[in-house]
């Protein structure tokens, strides 16, 4: 019996008028897998983050969350498959409280329609119940319960991060993808981030998918690392064998002087 | 477990309580022109109703429609069409008394329904191709739809066109605005506390986020359209029963102006900021008549003063006066807890 994959893209290729930003990329990520997607700036690993998540459409190639196919599926209804993501430049809703974004972050599961709504139903008063409680218990696990009626955007950056991803956590993905959750913090807050990357898997027991520069970070945790150059998959594999590979190196920093 | 209904229903018999009881002591008020100031009332309660709907589409939703009145008249035009050519004969041929009165008030309310919901329908026919666009766009295709409406009724001969209805029954009362005004009031209230208005604040907010997180934008947006738009064909159907005259003059982009300048007045997404700035509106509106007579002046400067005040308020306010908050927020803060 095989393990069904959570994520599987095969030959991905989107094209921007006559500008290939991706080509024919190939991923698999097993349930509770911590893989890291990095690459030079404009390597095309933000446009792979919003293919995955349904933002744009693949020119060619299948992407498929959990088993299905997402080609005709909006990117509210690739979020129910178990995709959730956090982006790289932070999209909190700025003037919601904290508890109110991660109440967004957890739409898909708590159906009630308007008229439970207006007529405070008992359907309303037990899905309410259970956001209230479910935010209140992920803003607990990044340190932000005492400011959960607070406006999102009165925290600081790193803060802001955080909530991101507990919004996006608030959807009980499958998968998680972090674009670039470490951007513009310093060395403690990354360190703090790597830690908790590593409780969320355990505790939640989902596979994250991370686009990142810091390398100290995605060395750190990674399982598995994908090198994306120009829109190609140049590199994969383990930790060590990528900070090692000549090709990636060259990526990075230019060919050597005396090849 | 229906425990919620009976509460509900509750309320609505003590609301109505207190209206009524409020409708009499004002009818026995010992004031002189004491109907100008009934007629004032009502006025307010319109407008309430008009701002409090169209804060649904554009604080919460943040889709800035222009075509609230197109809605309004709508609903104005399907309520009177049923009182006036079914409900009142109908009625007619009653015997007067107390059964009269009761089924008068029971067809009243189901025409003023009747509006309300083929004004939703409209709206959900206008939104759903309209609500793709964006911003600016958005804004003139809701602002040419309510045109669109508004030009039809002046064509249709059947219901007045261009001559008006005139003899609309006279069924609204303060009574009938001012539950509409609660109803208005705790639906939107409640919306927003609900896993729904949080969708109608995260399209608000930002679409993409919203939609990574699972929101269904498109649905959202046109689900705040319909609702507003139900709200705005109340109030038309209140305005011509209590006017019992209607014209499609009266609904002009104007008046839509009218409403999306009580919200932003009040402050964009604030449901207390809507109901307060719909009264100050409609009461500067009428206090302003008395500066021609006080000053003796030829030429009335009701307009331009109001105009001022707007710019004034704009300049030293722009987030509206209470921005995107409640009222109630104000004292919470003061009391030193956070919400």
């Amino acid at each position: 019996m095989t393990i069904l994959n959570v994520l599987d893209a095969q030959g991905v290729t989107i094209r921007f008028g006559g500008l290939t930003a991706v080509s024919e990329f190939n991923l698999s990520i097993r349930p509770t897998e911590l893989v890291g997607l990095i690459g030079p700036n404009g390597a095309g690993k933000t446009t792979v983050f919003n293919m995955l998540t349904g933002v744009y459409k693949p020119t060619e190639g299948e992407i498929r969350v959990n088993g299905v196919d997402t080609k005709s599926l909006k990117a509210c209804d690739i979020t129910k498959l178990g995709a959730a993501r956090t982006f790289q430049n932070i999209r909190v809703f700025k003037t919601l409280s904290l508890l109110d974004n991660v109440r967004i972050g957890g739409h898909i599961h708590y159906k009630y329609s308007w008229a439970d709504s207006v007529l405070h139903s008992v359907k309303f008063r037990e899905h309410e119940e259970q956001a209230a409680q479910e935010a209140i218990e992920l803003l607990s696990i990044f340190d932000l319960a005492h400011r959960a009626h607070d406006e999102a955007r009165s925290l600081p950056y790193g803060d802001q991060r955080r909530l991101e991803i507990a919004r996006a956590l608030a959807a009980k993905p499958k998968l998680l993808l972090l674009d670039e959750p470490a951007a513009g913090l310093n060395t403690g807050e990354t360190a703090g981030l790597m830690a908790q990357i590593h409780e969320i898997r355990d505790r939640f027991g989902i596979a994250v998918l991370i686009i990142e520069h810091n390398m100290e970070l995605v060395m750190g945790i990674c399982e598995r690392i994908l090198v994306l150059n120009y829109g190609k998959t140049i590199a994969q594999g383990h930790p060590e064998a990528i900070q090692n590979d000549p090709v990636v190196i060259e990526a990075y920093l230019g060919e050597p002087a005396d090849a | 477990m229906r425990n919620w209904l009976v509460r509900d229903v509750l309320g609505i018999t003590v609301i109505s309580a207190i209206l009524i009881g409020l409708s009499y002591l004002l009818g026995w008020l010992p004031i002189p022109g004491m109907a100008y100031y009934n007629r004032v009332i009502v006025t307010i309660g319109i407008n309430i109703i008009l701002a409090v709907s169209l804060n649904i589409i554009n604080g919460h939703a943040g889709q800035f429609s222009m075509g609230h009145a197109g809605f309004m008249a709508v609903g104005a035009y399907t309520s009177a069409y049923l009182t006036y050519f079914h409900f009142q004969p109908f009625l007619a041929t009653m015997k007067e008394g107390p059964a009269q009165f009761a089924m008068q008030q029971v067809l009243f309310l189901a025409a003023l329904l009747a509006g309300g919901g083929i004004a939703a329908l409209a709206g959900w026919l206008v939104g759903l191709p309209s609500l793709r666009l964006r911003g600016d766009y958005l804004a003139i295709v809701t602002l040419g739809f309510g045109e669109i409406i508004r030009v039809l009724i002046l064509n249709i001969d059947k219901i007045g066109g261009a001559r008006g209805l005139a003899g609309v029954p006279a069924f609204a009362n303060f009574f009938w605005v001012y539950l509409f005004v609660c109803i208005v009031v705790i639906v939107s209230w409640r919306l927003i506390r609900s896993q729904v208005g949080r969708a109608f604040l995260a399209v608000r907010e930002d679409e993409i986020a919203a939609e990574a997180m699972g929101v269904n934008t498109t649905h959202y947006k046109v689900q705040a359209f319909v609702i507003g738009s139900f709200f705005a064909g109340i109030a038309g159907g209140l305005l011509g029963h209590y006017l019992v005259y209607l014209n499609p003059g009266m609904f002009q982009f104007t008046k839509s102006f009218e409403a999306i300048v009580m919200v932003v007045l009040g402050g964009m997404g604030s449901i207390s900021g809507a109901v307060l700035a719909a009264v100050i509106l409609s009461v500067a509106l009428e206090a302003l008549r008395f500066v021609k007579e006080a000053f003796g002046l030829t030429a009335d400067p009701r307009m331009v003063i109001y105009a001022i005040v707007l710019i004034l308020l704009m300049r030293l306010r722009p987030q509206g006066v209470l921005g995107n908050r409640e009222i109630g927020s104000f004292f919470r803060r003061r009391n030193g807890r956070s919400e």
